[in-house]
């Protein structure tokens, strides 16, 4: 929101006189207000680790994030040609493997990512779309350059409160909105359904039956699946609604059995079918990978999408695009060490106190050590987890996130924020004007997951307009 | 032309159903509750035991005697409001009202939702609110809340086979609660047979009225107080909403609804056994029911609708198997 000197962005200057012209102490009544509502309307995830229906709000901070039209257009391009990459790998990984034949991704890479699913080995979703919802997180360094911290392609999560975020801040906040053109973000759940109705199977009717599958109302992301059912308007359904009869998936109705054609599963792989995954799931539906298999039933995401959410995989996003793309990345990675390479190893063991080290399969902000705010004893305990299992770990460097005014108390601070758009992939590609901007709320802190005391902000995608050019 | 209506999953369907009666039962059970606080303050003279009728009425004598033993005002007033452990209390009945709504979000309109919720959220239980002072005030709003949420589905959901599921559910439990507080009512009332017929006790008589809001209405029909005209009124009577004809009537009309038989028809078990109890209900009369006892009329009563309950589990909700959770919470 502001440049380095500490003068406001031209984009951001307009919001600012808005917020200097309210009364005393209007701001916090509207962030009152917001977190009321939010509570009333049961906006709410829930806390693992705590007893069951254990709720919490998603912290909401009032002051909006901008992202300029200019900016937002790179973006786009970005994530479009990063997404139709990733597609190509996941589809040859599951076929003819023609990238670790010509020697551009070392096959034992592949072969022992935890999420590689041997299982979807020839399996053709329709048109070949594998990814059809992505969440990217993007984060902005202290050089102003925005990169890719992961690419999220089996369920991401958060794009409930995208939507329900704007909903609040213009019942809350209208006068913000004076004077600025926000892109809307309110179309995405009608472009989420043309998604999935597009990937239906031959011989489903062109009103084909689309359900969500959920793990139920104990999972911390019930919120988002009733809300999208609801958005949508298809049924949201639990494993135990869905049976596999006659080669087809159908759901217990009152009125007896209906043919289901596409499932958004809102369920990890490892649970959708316990006869091809974990066999002690009861969340998944017994019979739906033989099924998906043979073309009867759409899922979405597709199964085995996990492969290319391996962080030492997503090292190498930058030669897949390359590779199937045939020009170089738009959107640049996050410069990544591969502790498996030995040197790579060496250097991360030496400069623990500054990298921050991930498992290579873990998410969430679990299992990740952040050098510059870690103790000597913790940096120990993480040298020798990577050293049992180096193949596990990644290290990057520290970036300086950066940081937007946020309300703290009855005043602004900065807070670190990252950035995760929404990616849809049905006939086209297609990027949400905007995304779910999460904040570190606590000071200092660069882990922005709401597990860990992240928050959010509403984020504007300024429309195109003439000053655009000096911003 | 008919419309293909939407498919309605069988959980849904049950969660609907039960998420009706949980709010139904929380709304009685605040009903009976304010109108004893108000019968004491006009009968302060009685001897104590104003209170141990009202757990008689929840049906929960037995879990109540084993955790509090007397049936002071306190002890029950804390038993029906905010315990926890009493299944049947306010709060667990919000609480479960509100885990079934939350587990059909997408069914209900997103009003609906909102309301349930605030409602939950209004009677958390944080027991200096429940003192005596604001007891009375916080049960008439809870009442208030109740009459909102059914305000609010029927102008904002479609009345679709989901709408009617929740109706037959509420209408069911507030037969079974009507019988219930009838029964004991009538029994402390009048503790010998030879009673009938007299009046016995305006002040009584008129809170059980009030306890379902039926006196106003009662006194526009019948005028003088009489156990006799009250039974007529609270079991027979076809325009009150707070009868159990009338009940009994609305959810026969969900259930062919909900199947498309036509009235007067059964394909389901649940519908051959409503259909009789509606036809027991148009036919019979004040008289004979008081011939034959009226404990034992409402005794009856309470079997034939506890069958309904189990042949609509058999006929629309059992297509799935049980799993935990909240969506099949049953009855006692």
């Amino acid at each position: 929101m502001f440049a380095a000197d500490g003068k406001p962005r031209a984009e951001s200057r307009v919001l600012l006189d808005t917020i200097e012209s309210l009364d005393e102490g209007q701001l916090l009544l509207c962030q009152s207000a917001a977190e009321r509502l939010l509570l009333h309307l049961g906006i709410t995830f829930n806390v693992y680790g705590q007893s069951a229906g254990t709720e919490r709000i998603f912290p909401f901070d009032l002051i909006p994030r901008i992202v300029c039209a200019k900016e937002w257009e790179w973006i786009e391009r970005g994530l479009k040609q990063r997404i139709h990459a990733l597609n190509e790998f996941i589809d040859d990984i599951y076929h003819e493997q023609k990238i670790l034949k010509d020697g551009i991704i070392p096959v034992e890479v592949i072969r022992s990512a935890a999420f590689y699913r041997p299982k979807c080995h020839g399996i053709n979703p329709p048109q070949r779309v594998w990814c059809h919802i992505t969440g990217s997180d993007l984060v902005r360094h202290s050089d102003g350059q925005m990169y890719v911290l992961e690419d999220n392609l089996r369920v991401p999560s958060g794009v409930s409160y995208v939507l329900e975020n704007r909903a609040i801040m213009k019942r809350t906040f209208p006068r913000v909105f004076e004077g600025l053109r926000v892109r809307p973000v309110d179309d995405y759940p009608s472009k989420l359904l043309e998604t999935l109705e597009a990937i239906a199977p031959p011989g489903a009717s062109d009103q084909p039956t689309v359900v969500l599958l959920t793990p139920g109302i104990y999972n911390s992301a019930y919120f988002e699946h009733s809300f999208l059912a609801r958005q949508m308007g298809i049924q949201l359904v639990e494993g135990s609604d869905l049976v596999v009869q006659e080669d087809a998936v159908w759901m217990r109705t009152t009125k007896g059995l209906r043919k289901v054609d596409v499932i958004y599963r809102r369920i990890d792989d490892d649970f959708l079918d316990p006869t091809a995954f974990r066999p002690d799931s009861v969340l998944g539906v017994p019979g739906l990978m033989e099924t998906y298999r043979a073309g009867r039933v759409a899922l979405a995401n597709a199964p085995g999408n996990g492969v290319a959410d391996d962080k030492v995989v997503y090292s190498y996003v930058p030669e897949i695009i390359r590779y199937y793309e045939g020009e170089d990345a738009i959107l640049p990675n996050v410069p990544t060490f591969q502790c498996w390479r030995k040197p790579d190893l060496n250097h991360v063991l030496q400069n623990l106190d500054t990298l921050v080290v991930k498992a290579a399969n873990e998410s969430g902000g679990y299992g990740m050590l952040v050098g510059p705010h870690s103790t000597i004893q913790e940096r120990e305990e993480f040298a020798a987890k990577i050293a049992a299992n180096p193949r596990n770990y990644i290290a990057q460097p520290t970036l300086s996130l950066s940081r937007v005014p946020t309300l703290v108390e009855d005043h602004f601070e900065g807070r670190h924020v990252d950035l995760r758009p929404y990616v849809l992939y049905g006939k086209d590609i297609n990027v949400m004007p905007g995304g779910l901007t999460r904040v570190a709320l606590r000071k200092g802190s660069l882990v922005v997951n709401s597990s860990q005391g992240g928050g959010s902000k509403d984020t504007w995608v300024l429309e195109p307009s003439e000053q655009e050019g000096t911003a | 032309m008919i419309d293909e209506p939407q498919p309605l999953l069988s959980r849904v369907a049950n969660s609907l159903y039960w998420m009706a009666r949980y709010i139904e039962r929380a709304v009685n059970v605040a009903r009976f509750i304010g109108v004893n606080l108000h019968l004491q303050l006009d009968l302060p003279l009685e001897p104590a035991n104003q209170w141990q009728p009202l757990i008689d009425t929840s049906g929960d004598t037995a879990a109540f005697q084993q955790s509090y033993g007397e049936a002071t005002q306190d002890n029950v007033i804390r038993f029906l409001t905010v315990d926890a452990d009493n299944p049947n209390s306010i709060c667990s009945c919000l609480r479960a009202a509100r885990e079934n709504a939350r587990s059909v979000r997408e069914t209900i309109s997103s009003e609906m939702w909102e309301q349930i919720n605030r409602t939950y959220l209004h009677f958390q239980p944080y027991p200096p609110l429940w003192e005596a002072e604001k007891l009375a005030e916080r049960l008439r709003h809870l009442q208030f809340s109740c009459h909102l949420i059914h305000g609010i589905s029927d102008t904002t959901m479609s009345h679709n086979e989901a709408w009617q599921f929740m109706r037959l559910g509420g209408s069911i439990e507030r037969a079974e609660k009507i019988s219930r507080i009838l029964d004991v009512k009538y029994f402390i009332l009048l503790p010998s047979a030879t009673f009938v017929g007299t009046p016995y006790d305006d002040i009584h008589w008129s809170a059980v009225l009030k306890s379902v809001s039926g006196f106003e209405m009662y006194r526009k029909k019948h005028g003088r107080i009489a156990p006799r005209d009250i039974v007529d009124f609270l079991v027979l009577d076809r325009n009150f909403p707070r009868a159990i004809h009338h009940c009994i009537h609305g959810a026969d009309e969900c259930l062919h609804a909900i199947t498309g038989t036509p009235m007067g028809y059964f394909r389901y078990r649940s519908e051959q056994l409503m259909g009789s109890l509606r036809a027991e209900l148009d036919f019979t009369s004040v008289d004979r029911i008081m011939n034959d006892g009226l404990h034992e009329y409402l005794d009856d009563l309470q079997v034939k609708m506890n069958a309904i309950g189990d042949n609509l589990l058999l006929d629309f909700f059992a297509l799935r198997r049980q799993s935990q959770g909240s969506s099949a919470l049953g009855d006692r």
